[in-house]
Parts: structure tokens; sequence; C-alpha cells
């Protein structure tokens, strides 16, 4: 089969990025070969004719059904909640900082 | 080892005291203890609390009118349990209690039922083989060298080895019926919408479902209209008033139309289970159903559009995981981005990794309309498919899977592996309730039965599986004792 949707090295670097995920040079060649083969998988979609048909992206006939616009109060749950927190202080959670700590 | 045939039997026996819940209990924790070294289908055991929960109910006697009272229940650990370990069997949960219960577990908690432990699972339900788990694979009861399936391991194993009766698992490609497949036992997948996703974490929120694993369909059924029914936590859970299914099945299928698409037993599928599955279908005739041959010509696509709309959903769904609220956070931080970098690189494994990145580049602005909007006209297709099937046959059958139980390390490949969904796929992609029912096995290992019936109309699904099931007489266990 040959690669019609080659991913390059540089196209997963990119694309890690954007998902907020770290990878070397070694994950980096994996990840950029095994999603070329996946999109290859993926590429006999493009037999399919679907001129004039519209894309379904959500499966719900009833999403007009809201609950009324009205704050519910979960009592007691604000504490619970922080405790799942990794890190907190004085009821807030605590994030390192924006910028890298020697540039203080 | 639960010697009981069904829900209903054991609960007479504790509603005339044969035996207190407390016993029960006891030996349903044996039980899995006792099977836990080989088969690893738990990521925890809720001992102290399952066992304070059945002397409560031993204290005022079982009530004859809750079927569910009393029973153990184990639940994938996808499914969000209040104050007890959640992980979805991954690192980046691997401490985190949830503040909640899921819509599901509140329903069972509220009918009595015990929450026995939770579930081992592919890493996020991502797999079809349970290798992807943080906590390691489970192994299949029937032969430990080969795999359970997937997602659902662990719900499915532990039925398998009579641990308990029933469980819950969810389905976003085929995680409960392809491992019910895989394990001889019954899983249903319900119409997207029938049951609540509140408290279930979220995979693919276009098409997962949460289900019913059990030895047999009455107390599947049981349990999925238990679970059922509209929860304003979930905007996307229907209305439609839920019947009872168990008290629907009538085991007459007389004049049922039923179609049997051919690419349901095209390439890449077992031809042992392709006759075996084909021979079952007299069964379905001799009852007085009618069967044609018919075709679905796009879900030979299904696979391909579902590698593409799932993951994006996926790698959208993943984003909350950044390691500021809960969960895992890694150390050694110089600033925020490093945080949810390392956080995320640490916390995830390889297959969710990649379905995160197959997920994002499927909605990068270069690829958005190539793939996702591709696939997502796909969908269409297939859905449109089943529409016109449905206007002439009431259920749709078939293999579930294309192999039985393969062999752990088998599946060398990801594109292999994601060709275990190939059957089951498409009824996720058109919202539609399917089942596994055991039909027999090829090679000694348990064969599936999948049925697929139309958007809540799970009564007619349930009683052609419950029909089959009787007359089939499936009744072999895995010896893992």
């Amino acid at each position: 089969m040959s690669d019609l949707n080659s991913i390059s090295d540089e196209e997963v670097k990119h694309i890690a990025e954007l998902a907020k995920l770290s990878l070397n040079e070694e994950e980096t060649k994996k990840y950029s070969s095994e999603l070329t083969n996946i999109l290859n998988m993926i590429d006999s979609l493009n037999k399919v004719n679907t001129d004039d048909v519209k894309p379904t992206t959500n499966m719900s006939n009833e999403l007009a059904r809201l609950r009324e616009d009205k704050a519910v109060i979960n009592k007691g749950e604000c504490e619970a909640l922080l405790n799942n927190a990794p890190e907190i202080e004085n009821g807030f959670i605590k994030v390192p900082s924006i910028i890298n700590e020697e540039e203080k | 080892m639960l010697d009981y045939k069904n829900v209903e039997e054991l609960h007479k026996d504790l509603v005339n005291k044969k035996i207190s819940v407390t016993e029960l209990v006891k030996e349903t924790l044996n039980s899995i203890k006792l099977h836990e070294s080989k088969l690893n289908a738990y990521i925890s055991i809720n001992e102290e609390q399952s066992l304070n929960m059945a002397a409560k109910i031993d204290k005022k006697g079982v009530n004859p009118d809750n079927l569910w009272e009393g029973i153990p229940i184990a639940v994938k650990d996808n499914l969000n349990t209040k104050g007890i370990l959640t992980t979805a069997a991954s690192k980046i949960l691997s401490n985190f209690k949830p503040i909640y219960d899921a819509t599901v577990v509140q329903k069972l908690k509220e009918a009595g039922a015990i929450i026995i432990g939770k579930t081992n699972l592919d890493e996020f339900a991502m797999g079809s083989s349970s290798e992807t788990s943080y906590y390691g694979a489970v192994h299949n009861p029937w032969d430990l060298e080969r795999v359970p399936g997937g997602s659902s391991a662990g719900s499915a194993a532990t039925v398998a080895s009579r641990d308990v009766l029933v469980s819950l698992g969810s389905d976003t490609g085929g995680s409960i019926r392809q491992p019910a497949a895989f394990n001889g036992v019954v899983g249903v997948k319900p119409t997207y919408g029938r049951v609540s996703r509140w408290g279930l974490i979220a995979f693919g929120s276009s098409f997962d479902q949460i289900g019913s694993i059990a030895t047999n369909v009455q107390d599947a059924a049981s349990l999925l209209t238990l679970i059922s029914g509209m929860d304003v936590k979930d905007a996307t859970s229907s209305s439609k008033k839920v019947p009872d299914f168990r008290q629907k099945l009538t085991g007459n299928i007389e004049g049922l139309r039923i179609g049997v698409p051919k690419e349901f037993f095209g390439d890449g599928v077992d031809p042992k289970i392709c006759s075996l599955i084909k021979d079952s279908l007299k069964v379905f005739k001799e009852q007085g159903a009618l069967i044609e041959e018919v075709s679905l010509p796009n879900s030979i696509y299904g696979i391909q559009a579902y590698y593409v709309l799932a993951p994006a959903e996926a790698s959208s769904n993943l984003q909350r995981f950044d390691g500021i609220r809960y969960g895992y956070r890694a150390d050694n931080i110089n600033n925020l981005e490093d945080l949810y970098v390392k956080t995320r690189t640490e916390g995830f494994g390889d297959e969710v990794k990649r379905r995160i990145m197959l997920g994002t580049y499927a909605l990068s602005a270069s690829s958005y309309e190539a793939f996702f909007i591709k696939a997502a006209k796909v969908r269409t297709l297939i859905i449109n498919d089943y529409k016109e099937l449905f206007k002439k046959y009431d259920i749709i059958v078939g293999p579930t899977t294309p192999s039985v139980a393969f062999k752990f390390g088998d599946k060398k490949d990801e594109t292999s592996m994601y060709m275990n969904d190939m059957l089951t796929v498409t009824a996720n992609i058109a919202g539609l309730p399917a089942m596994s029912v055991p039909a027999g096995l090829v090679d000694g290992l348990p064969v599936g039965l999948h049925i697929i019936g139309k958007p809540f109309d799970e009564v007619t699904l349930l009683n052609a599986g419950y029909t089959f099931e009787k007359i089939n007489n499936f009744n072999l266990k895995p010896n893992i004792d």
C-alpha cells in the first residue's frame, strides 16, 4: 500500500503540541509511522461518494430538551471538590506560575 | 463460584433466607479473590462497604418486591462511584475518588444492589483486549493465555467466572458485546440515549452507552430496565417510556423478520465463525421467523469512519485531564504549560496518546474536511442503510466478532487490533441497540451471535436473544477453579 497520507515527523510534533503531549525523537518516529498506517486504513473512506450527504455529528433527537435556567446549589460539595485537587491553599486550587520560576 | 441460574432464583433464596446477604457477599468476595490472581478482573474490590451494606439488609430482611436488594454487581471502572477509586484504568486517574455517583450507580444503590467492586478495562475504554490497562491485562477465564476482549474486560470475565451474575459495562464501538462474546456471556448495548451517561468517563460522547452483562438474557434485561430512563443531568438521555424489558420476554418470535447482511460474513471473518452463526440461524427459522440475506453496503466503511470520529471526540473529551483539579499531577514543574504537558505525557498510556493524536489531527484545520467531515458523512450513509433495512426487517443478525479470543500480543499493529470492532461498530455509529448472545464454541472458545435492533426497540431485540438462548441452550462455563 502506498502511503497516501504519510504524516511527517514535523506534523507529528505539531499535533503533539496541540494535544499538549511531549514526544522524544523515538516516539515521534513511532507515532509518525503508526499514524500513517492508520490514515492509510482510513483512506478507503474516499471510495465512498458523499456528494450531497449531510454529516452526522450528534446522535440525539431530543437536544432541544434543556432544563430550567435555575442555579442548582450543591451544598457541601465545595470542600469535597477541593480535596480532589492535587494542591490547595486557603480554599483555592494552587497551580504553578505561568512564567518560569527563574524568570520572576 | 455462584451456582444460581439467574438473579430471580438468587433473589428467592435471599427472601426465604436460604442464604443471607452477608453469606452471599462473603461468597462473592471469596470467589473474586480466588480468581483474581489468574484473571486480574478488578481494579478495586469494595469489601468493607459491601459487608456493611449486607449486614444492614440482613437486619431488616430482603424486600420480596425488590429484585436487586442485596445482589452483588460489578461495575466497570470508568463509572463514577462516590468515594470509591475510579480510574478508567489510567495512571492519570490512579488517585481519583469521585465526589458523586454516576446516575446508573445511583440507581443500583437506590435499588439496594451491592457494588462489589470496580472492574478492569482498557485505558479510557480504548481497546479490544484489555492490554492497554494501566493495571495490566485481564485474562480470559476460558483460556488464561488469551485476551478477554475489551474494553469491558473485567466486567465480562467476572460474570463468566460466576463471581457475580451481572455487571455494568460501557460500549463505544463494541466494548460490551465483544468481551461478552469472548467470555461466553450475554452483553447488551442499548439505544443511544436509553441510559444516562452522567458519571461515565467520556470517550466518544456520540457513541458511548452504558449497558448490562449477564449470564443470561433475562438478567441482562432486568438490569437494563433498572438503569434506563431520562436524566436531567444528561441532555442526550431520552424521555421515551422505559418498558419492563424482563416482563416483555415472551419467547415467541413467530413472524419476526430477520435480515442477515452478507457484509457481516465477508473478508476478515473466520469461516468457522461464519458457518457456526449461519447454522445458528435455523433456531430462529424453527421458531417461525423469516430470514433473508440483505446488504448494508456502507457498513464495510464502519471501522474507518469510527476511527476518525471516535478519536476526534476522545481528543476533545480528554482535554479535561490537565493535572489541575483532580487526578495525577506531574512533579518538577517549571510553569503552567509545563504542568499540562508533563502531566498528560506521564499520565496517559500509549494507545490513549495515539488516539488523542489521531483525533487532534482529524480535527486540525488542514484535515477537518478531508477526515472529520468525510467520516461524519459516511456515518450518515451507514445510518441511512439501517433505516432502509428496518423498513422491512425487525432485527439484523450476524457474528459479534471476526475471530474467537486471540492470544496476548497476537495483534501486533494497531490497525489489525482495530478490526476487532468491525462487526459491532456500526450499531454505535447508528446509535442502535445491539446485543451478543453465546452461540457455541469454535476451537473450544465461545462465539457470540450479534443482534441489532431498531432504535428504542430493545423489547424485540431482547426477545429475539431470549428465544435464541432458550432453544440454543448454550450452558457451558469456563473451568478455572
